[in-house]
């Protein structure tokens, strides 16, 4: 499949599309380098996801939800 | 005004992801912020054009993308500095990977063009299919493919010199890399 799954950057028998545009002539470093690019991603990514809603997102909506609260509108 | 379940739940089921989708844009915490509370706005207020059933976080993504391009457009300059403020303003989360990697890797995505910027963490962190992330940045899916593959390649250059411990640096491209970042 030429889709791409993030989350399996591994796949020895295709190489990725990028491995043609990346300088370098060893594909085996290219994709080890590319899985590493993407554990880095989604590191990066799924620490602030664990940070979870910060109160004042809870707050905002709340405040929103209120019957009369239309203050918060812009 | 009240707020349908239906709809107060998914926005805030949401919040996290659009943070992490904004901070991996902007590369500033506050601003990060104010721009996912402008798209949570943004989104009440036009709640009525998203047709229910289909997919609220693609719909949510699209608003705040579109509210980070207008911004950027008009704050060019001050996006321009994020490879600085970037490291600087995200908390450090030094359990998954080294302190100094991860800034490293927030450095070297902050070189990144935004459009490419944004279509690598559509795909490769998002969790989004091409087709989605393409509908999302409004363009075609071969775009954000080979945005996809440009950010990529982009990104291994920039990080193959310090990231990769197994192939360790020379001298050569760390000095290529430090007069980059001057």
């Amino acid at each position: 499949m030429n889709q791409m799954k993030p989350r399996k950057p591994d796949k020895s028998q295709s190489p990725m599309p990028s491995d043609t545009t990346v300088d370098n002539p060893k594909s085996g470093l290219d994709r080890e380098i590319q899985a590493k690019i993407g554990q880095k991603l989604r590191a990066m990514y799924d620490d602030i996801v664990q940070e979870g809603v910060p109160e004042r997102f809870a707050e905002l909506l709340r405040k929103l939800d209120k019957p009369s609260g239309e203050e918060g509108q812009p | 005004m009240k707020m349908d379940r239906s709809v107060r739940e998914p926005l805030l089921a949401a919040v996290p992801s659009l943070r992490a989708f904004a901070i991996s844009l902007c590369g500033n915490v506050d601003r990060a912020d104010d721009l996912v509370q402008e798209t949570l706005l943004r989104a009440l207020a036009n709640i009525d054009s998203f047709q229910p059933g289909t997919n609220m976080p693609a719909w949510l993504f699209t608003i705040l993308r579109n509210l980070f391009r207008s911004e950027y457009r008009k704050r060019r300059r001050e996006v321009e500095d994020a490879d600085g403020s970037l490291a600087e303003s995200l908390k450090s989360h030094p359990e998954q990977m080294g302190r100094l990697e991860m800034r490293e890797f927030r450095q070297a995505l902050a070189q990144l063009p935004p459009d490419q910027r944004e279509a690598l963490v559509l795909v490769g962190a998002s969790g989004f299919s091409y087709e989605e992330a393409a509908n999302i940045c409004d363009c075609a899916v071969g775009t954000i493919k080979s945005r996809v593959n440009r950010a990529r390649s982009r990104l291994a250059k920039l990080l193959a010199i310090d990231g990769i411990e197994d192939f360790g640096p020379d001298e050569a491209t760390r000095a290529v890399l430090e007069d980059q970042k001057t």
